[in-house]
């Protein structure tokens, strides 16, 4: 009985094993923080298209990895390569989707949204320079906001990330004390500060330390209801962290300024330029060993262009503006098989 | 089962004799078989560690050619400039062991004391039982109500407490120095000596068991109080048990990761100050190691693996070391 009952489980899960191989697969491994709306997209692509996507958040360092050893189709990071990395690798890169990255803080009697900050003023407080809310620097920003003399617990990541890429990106843009003192990188050496694993457990540990101040990607300041602050961009001006001023950034950015659009769309000029904004990157090999799947590839991203616009609005996640994508499709041409024929012709449609 | 084939009722004698050699012979081959799937099964294990160790050194090696012996005694933790020093990952996984060693042995024997010589049988199994679900938890259920439950718990009571008792004692005031934050160093301790309880007490309760009865009887017998009986015999007949017990526990702390991550603070700073934050090796792996970019990183990281493994071999080897010492002394 137990041996047939064996038999029976194994050709089951023979079956299972053919079935999987057999429906068309697009692989992609890389950064976490795009993972929920590929997911989604993923869903809603299977019902569309047909074509299952297998994405795996294994963090950008493991997606460059894995796209350089040609182990899945496309590879994801939240740091854009540089030219000649792409170049030696033969890889093209474009940005897929974006996000805002918001400081959230926890402070009696401020509401959200109330209290302003510069790009100084927030990397003096993380470099543990200011030490305490009723600061001058902090009070100067906010007449009229009763700040207490509460001191200041930083709050920050404690693993490697592309939210902290950054966000130090953007600290060391506008600080040069941040910049030689700690610089910019997915991790760096904190000079103060409770390390939290995650968006997840940033927004927890600010939620429930009074006085704490740390960043997290908008969806989570949202979903969390933070209080979140406001802050006054490369033109002076004061915005609050939504839609339309992320998108400003990235309407705003010189795409064409770095190869592979590697820009950091943190402090971007515009009047309306949220500040710390952030687009995560697709690589895909220019001449994949598998160019079926390279276009199949192409196909969902095409899609995700065109229709995946609403999916990242529901979760909090900012679609790339109409200008940007015109240039991107321009880009897959380079994807080509064996033959030196571009594996998705129309890619402009 | 031999005599089965030797049944005398069912062949001639020539005939017999053949299946009796063919049969043991047969039982021969199949002990053989036996002992060298075993075997193979014991020598799996020294492979699978060889192989481990293998990895980690051939891994770790660019780090520790680049930083040499400065990796062990730095405490800088720079990615940005590519210098990796582990000694704050160190000093925090060896301080939260010590602090739950402190904490759970004493709970986790008075535990299996109380269940052994002094419990109400009525008693006796709900208490066990619930000692060994403690095991059963995951780890990060563990990380999550430390975050949630626990060290909000610890920011408004315990930790504004010790500093204020401290407060004036010379170098106990820099050991408890605030701000209290909830998470740091003494919370990843206290979660840990949770964690390690079960394995102490339920290891400790069962070799109490193994105590022979007669034994005690005698000590009671002579007039001995429970504490003399506990401290004169059941300690010293199961003292090799007991230490292994709690070297289990000493090597689940040094290793545990999830639950640390979440309360620790995740600092690579070694402060005076057990509330601070700190760090443990295991959590800053398990921290930077999925983003990790650059050669020099993941294998330092790979090296503070490495170090891990060189750590808790040490402890383990010291442990029965001691064992040793004290069986010779005791003439044994």
């Amino acid at each position: 009985m137990k041996f047939q009952s064996l038999i029976a489980a194994a050709s089951i899960a023979a079956v299972g094993f053919a079935t999987l191989s057999f429906a068309a697969e697009i692989s992609g491994a890389g950064a976490s923080f795009p993972y929920p709306v590929y997911a989604k997209w993923a869903e809603a692509y299977r019902k569309d298209a047909g074509v299952s996507l297998n994405y795996q958040s294994i963090g950008s360092g493991g997606g460059i990895k894995q796209i350089k050893a040609r182990t899945v189709t496309f590879g994801a990071s939240d740091a854009p390569l540089k030219g000649e990395e792409l170049e030696k690798d033969g890889l093209i890169q474009f940005p897929m989707v974006m996000g805002g990255i918001v400081p959230v803080l926890n402070l009696e009697g401020v509401q959200p949204g109330q209290l302003v900050l510069d790009g100084p003023t927030l990397a003096k407080i993380f470099l543990g320079d200011i030490k305490t809310w009723d600061d001058a620097a902090i009070k100067a920003l906010n007449a009229g906001v009763t700040l207490p003399s509460t001191a200041i617990a930083v709050v920050r990541r404690s693993d490697g990330s592309g939210t902290t890429f950054n966000f130090t990106d953007y600290l060391s843009k506008v600080s040069p004390d941040w910049k030689s003192k700690v610089g910019s990188a997915t991790a760096v050496e904190w000079p103060v500060g409770l390390g939290a694993k995650g968006n997840e457990g940033v927004a927890a540990n600010v939620a429930q330390t009074k006085g704490s101040i740390g960043y997290v990607e908008y969806a989570y300041a949202k979903q969390n209801k933070l209080t979140h602050a406001k802050m006054k961009n490369k033109d002076g001006k004061v915005v609050g962290p939504e839609t339309k001023t992320f998108q400003a950034a990235a309407a705003n950015a010189d795409w064409s300024s770095v190869p592979g659009f590697g820009v950091i769309l943190t402090d971007e000029p515009g009047a309306d330029s949220w500040p710390i904004t952030a687009a995560t990157f697709i690589l895909m090999h220019k001449k994949p060993q598998d160019p079926a799947s390279a276009a199949e590839a192409l196909k969902f991203f095409n899609w995700a262009y065109a229709r995946g616009a609403t999916l990242a609005d529901d979760l909090d996640y900012i679609p790339m503006p109409e200008k940007v994508v015109g240039l991107v499709k321009k880009e897959w041409v380079q994807v080509v098989d064996a033959n030196g024929k571009p594996v998705m012709p129309s890619a402009s449609n | 089962m031999a005599d089965v084939a030797l049944n005398p009722s069912t062949a001639e004698p020539a005939a017999k004799a053949v299946d009796r050699a063919s049969v043991l012979r047969g039982f021969r081959l199949g002990d053989l078989a036996f002992f060298n799937l075993t075997r193979g099964a014991a020598l799996l294990v020294l492979v699978l560690l060889g192989g481990v160790i293998v990895a980690l050194i051939a891994g770790a090696l660019p780090a520790l050619q680049t930083f040499g012996f400065g990796f062990v005694t730095s405490q800088s933790w720079n990615p940005v400039t590519e210098k990796f020093g582990a000694l704050a990952p160190i000093y925090g996984t060896l301080v939260t062991s010590l602090i739950a060693m402190l904490i759970a042995v004493p709970v986790g024997l008075g535990i299996a004391i109380f269940l052994t010589e002094l419990c109400p049988p009525v008693l006796r199994r709900p208490i066990g039982i619930a000692v060994e679900l403690l095991a059963g938890i995951p780890s990060i259920i563990y990380g999550i109500w430390g975050l949630f439950v626990f060290a909000p718990f610890l920011q408004q009571t315990l930790q504004p407490f010790l500093i204020s008792v401290f407060g004036n004692i010379p170098i106990l005031s820099s050991v408890f120095a605030g701000p209290p934050y909830g998470i740091g160093v003494l919370t990843a301790g206290l979660i840990l000596a949770i964690m390690v309880l079960p394995f102490i007490t339920s290891i400790s309760r069962d070799v109490f068991e193994t105590v022979p009865p007669v034994l005690k009887e005698a000590a009671y017998g002579v007039g001995c109080t429970t504490w003399e009986v506990v401290r004169n015999v059941v300690i010293p007949y199961t003292r090799v048990g007991v230490i292994g017990g709690v070297m289990l526990g000493l090597g689940r702390a040094l290793g545990e990761t999830m639950a640390v991550t979440f309360v620790i603070g995740n600092a690579h700073k070694i402060s005076a100050s057990i509330l601070q934050p700190g760090t443990t090796i295991s959590a800053t792996i398990a921290n930077e190691f999925t983003e990790a970019v650059g050669d020099l990183y993941t294998s330092s990281l790979i090296a503070l693996g490495l170090l891990l493994f060189v750590i808790t071999f040490v402890v383990l080897a010291f442990a029965r070391l001691m064992l040793l010492r004290l069986e010779k002394q005791q003439g044994k």
